[in-house]
C-alpha cells in the first residue's frame, strides 16, 4: 500500500519535473515546479520525515515559488512562448551532455552491483525499521530536528545563518543604488 | 493494525470529515449573514431582511442565483488556470481546518454495526480530522499556498485590475507570513511542541496563551487579517481602486467559490486564534472537561458537547471581531501595509522571541512548575511589553489621538 503511494508520487514528481522544463510559458513552468515540490514533500512524509515535508511546502512551494511567480508576472514573461533555447549547436551540446549523464549513471550502477548492490552499500546509513517513527512519537516532529541542530551542530548552524545574512545584505547593496 | 481497527479509523475519519465540511459550509452561510446584518447594524441601516426570518435565507437565495448565472470567460484568458484558480483557493481554505481540534475526545469504542461489521477504536477518539505531528506548521504551509488561487486568478484573467490585485496579494502574503510564523515561535517555546492538541493541553495546565503570550496574540491576529485578505488589508480586492481586484473577471459559481473560500478562511483563522491563544475547546476555571474519556456515559457525551459549544462560541466571537474591524477601520495604503509588515511587525516579533526565550529560561532555572502561576508570571512579563508596543508605536495617532482631537474640538 505504502509502496503504491511512493510509486504514484515518484511518477508524479518526474512527470511534473519534465513538464516544468519543457513548457514554453514561464508561469506554466513555475506551476509544474510547484507540483514537483509537492510530490517531493509527500515522499518526505512517506519517509516519516513530516517536518522536512512540511518545510518543503512552507518554504519552497509557499514562499520561494510565490516570489518566482511574482517576478515572472512583474516582468510579464508568462504569456508569449519566448524561449532561450540556442540554435542547433546548443541543442547538440545539450544532447551530448544528457547522453554523458546517462552513461555516468549506468557506470555507477555497474560499480555498485559489483560491490554488492545498493542495499549493502547504504546499510551503514540506514536507521532500523520504524526507528524514526518511534523517535517522532517520543520527542515530537520538531524535537528530533531541533535538538541536534541547536546542541551538537550549533556552530555550523550559526555560521550558515551568518552566510545567508551576508548574501541578503549583498543582494540589497547590489540592488539599491542609494542606501 | 487489525482490519477492525482500520475500519474503525476509516469510519471515524469519514464521519468527522463529512460533519466538519457540512458545519463549515453552513457556518459560511451564517457568517455571511452575520456580516451583512452586522455591517448594517454598524452603519445604522437595516440590511437584508426580506428572505426568510430576519433575512436568514438571503444567502441561500444568492447561492441559487449564482448557480443560474451565466459563466463568462475573458477572450484572452488562460482557460486552464482561469478555471483552476477558484478551486485552488477553495481547497486550500478547506484543508486548513483539518488539524484544528474542536471538542474533548470521545471514549474508545468496540461495536458491531449493520453493513459495516465489527469496528474497533483503541484509545480516545480525538475530535480532530488529522492529528498531525507537525501541527500548526501544516497550517502555515497550507495558508502559504492559499495565495496561489488569488495570484493565478489575477494573472489568468488578463485584465489589468485583476493583475494588479494579484501582484498586491502575492507581495502582501509573503510579507505577512513571516510575522505570522514568528509570533507562533513563542507559542512553540512555551508549549514545547507543535500539535494543536498538545498546545491545548499545555494551556489547560497553565493559563491560556493570551496571558502567557499576549503580544504573540496581537501580532498573530494582525497578520491573519492580511493572510485572509480582510479589511483593513484587503488590498487585493480594493474595490475603490481595482474594481474588484483579483476576481474582477469571475462570474457565477467561480466567483462564489472565491467568496466561500474567503469566509472559510475567516472561520478557520478565528478557530485558530481560539485554539492557539484562548484554550481551544477548554472551558475556563474548570477541570472536569479535561478528564480522560474512558466509557460511554451521559457525562462524557455532555462534556464533549459542552467543550464543542465553547469552541464554537470562541470561534464565532473572533469571526465577529473580523467583521467588526472590517466595518470600522478604513483600508491601508499599499506602502503602509508593507511598512507595517516589514518594519514594525517583524522587528517586534523577533525581539519578542528573544525576551520570551529569556523569560522561559529564567522561570525554568527558578524551578517553576507548569501551573497557573507560571502563566501569570509570563503575563507579568507581557504587560509592559504590550503597553510599550501599543503606546510606543501609536505615538498618539490612533488610540489617544482620537480622544485628544475630540477634546480639542469641545
Amino acid at each position: 500500500m505504502l509502496e503504491l503511494v511512493f510509486w504514484f508520487f515518484s511518477a508524479a514528481a518526474i512527470v511534473s519535473a519534465f513538464l516544468c522544463i519543457t513548457r514554453r510559458s514561464a508561469v506554466a513552468s513555475a506551476l509544474w515546479l510547484v507540483s514537483t515540490l509537492f510530490d517531493l514533500a509527500a515522499i518526505f512524509v512517506l519517509l516519516d520525515a513530516q517536518f522536512i515535508g512540511v518545510l518543503q511546502v512552507l518554504v519552497y512551494a509557499g514562499a520561494i515559488m510565490v516570489l518566482f511567480l511574482f517576478v515572472i508576472m512583474l516582468l510579464d514573461l508568462g504569456r508569449e512562448g519566448r524561449t532561450d533555447m540556442k540554435g542547433s549547436v546548443g541543442q547538440f551540446v545539450a544532447l551530448a551532455l544528457g547522453v554523458g549523464l546517462v552513461v555516468e549513471l549506468w557506470v555507477l550502477k555497474r560499480v555498485m552491483d559489483a560491490e554488492g548492490g545498493f542495499a549493502a552499500q547504504t546499510a551503514a546509513f540506514q536507521l532500523p525499521e520504524g526507528e524514526l517513527a518511534r523517535m517522532t512519537e517520543a520527542q515530537g516532529a520538531i524535537g528530533i530536528i531541533a535538538a541536534p541542530l541547536f546542541r551538537q551542530y550549533l556552530v555550523p548552524f550559526e555560521v550558515t545563518s551568518v552566510l545567508l545574512l551576508v548574501a541578503v545584505v549583498g543582494a540589497v547593496v547590489l540592488a539599491k543604488r542609494r542606501l | 493494525m487489525t482490519p477492525e481497527e482500520l475500519k474503525g479509523l476509516l469510519l471515524v475519519s469519514s464521519i468527522k470529515i463529512g460533519v466538519v465540511f457540512a458545519v463549515i459550509m453552513i457556518g459560511v452561510i451564517m457568517i455571511i449573514w452575520v456580516e451583512r446584518r452586522g455591517s448594517a447594524l454598524l452603519q445604522d441601516r437595516l440590511g437584508p431582511n426580506r428572505v426568510g426570518p430576519l433575512g436568514l435565507l438571503q444567502n441561500v437565495a444568492d447561492g441559487l442565483k449564482n448557480f443560474t448565472k451565466e459563466e463568462v470567460m475573458p477572450l484572452q484568458a488562460d482557460p486552464v488556470i482561469f478555471v483552476m484558480a477558484p478551486m485552488m483557493s477553495f481547497v486550500a481554505a478547506m484543508l486548513l481546518f483539518a488539524v484544528v481540534p474542536f471538542a474533548a475526545p470521545l471514549p474508545p469504542f468496540d461495536v458491531t454495526l449493520p453493513l459495516i461489521g465489527h469496528v474497533v477504536h483503541e484509545g480516545p477518539v480525538a475530535m480532530v480530522i488529522a492529528n498531525l505531528p507537525v501541527g500548526f506548521l501544516f497550517i502555515l504551509a497550507v495558508s502559504s499556498i492559499a495565495v496561489y488561487g488569488i495570484v493565478l486568478a489575477g494573472w489568468s484573467s488578463n485584465s489589468k485590475y485583476a493583475f494588479l490585485g494579484a501582484l498586491r496579494a502575492s507581495a502582501q502574503m509573503i510579507s505577512y507570513e513571516i510575522p505570522l510564523a514568528m509570533s507562533l515561535v513563542v507559542v512553540l517555546l512555551l508549549a514545547g511542541n507543535v500539535p494543536l492538541g498538545d498546545i491545548i493541553a499545555f494551556q489547560q495546565q497553565t493559563t491560556w496563551f493570551v496571558f502567557a503570550a499576549t503580544l504573540s496574540w496581537l501580532l498573530f491576529h494582525v497578520a491573519t487579517f492580511a493572510e485572509t485578505n480582510r479589511m483593513p488589508f484587503d488590498l487585493a480586492e480594493a474595490e475603490a481602486e481595482l474594481v474588484a481586484g483579483f476576481h474582477t473577471e469571475y462570474s457565477s459559481m467561480k466567483f462564489a467559490m472565491f467568496f466561500i473560500a474567503e469566509y472559510t478562511g475567516l472561520i478557520t483563522m478565528s478557530a485558530l486564534i481560539a485554539t492557539l491563544f484562548f484554550g481551544g475547546w477548554d472551558i475556563p476555571f474548570t477541570t472536569w472537561d479535561e478528564q480522560e474519556a474512558t466509557n460511554w456515559s451521559f457525562g462524557t457525551l455532555f462534556r464533549v458537547g459542552m467543550t464543542n459549544l465553547f469552541f464554537i462560541g470562541k470561534t464565532f466571537f473572533f469571526a465577529w471581531v473580523y467583521i467588526w474591524v472590517r466595518w470600522t477601520v478604513p483600508r491601508f495604503r499599499f506602502d503602509q501595509v508593507m511598512h507595517l509588515g516589514w518594519k514594525i511587525l517583524l522587528p517586534i516579533s523577533l525581539g519578542y522571541i528573544v525576551v520570551m526565550a529569556s523569560a522561559v529560561l529564567v522561570l525554568e532555572r527558578l524551578g517553576m512548575v507548569h501551573d497557573w502561576k507560571y502563566g501569570m508570571a509570563l503575563f507579568a512579563v507581557n504587560v509592559p511589553l504590550v503597553a510599550l508596543c501599543v503606546f510606543g508605536l501609536d505615538r498618539d495617532r490612533l488610540l489617544l489621538g482620537a480622544r485628544l482631537r475630540s477634546q480639542a474640538e469641545t
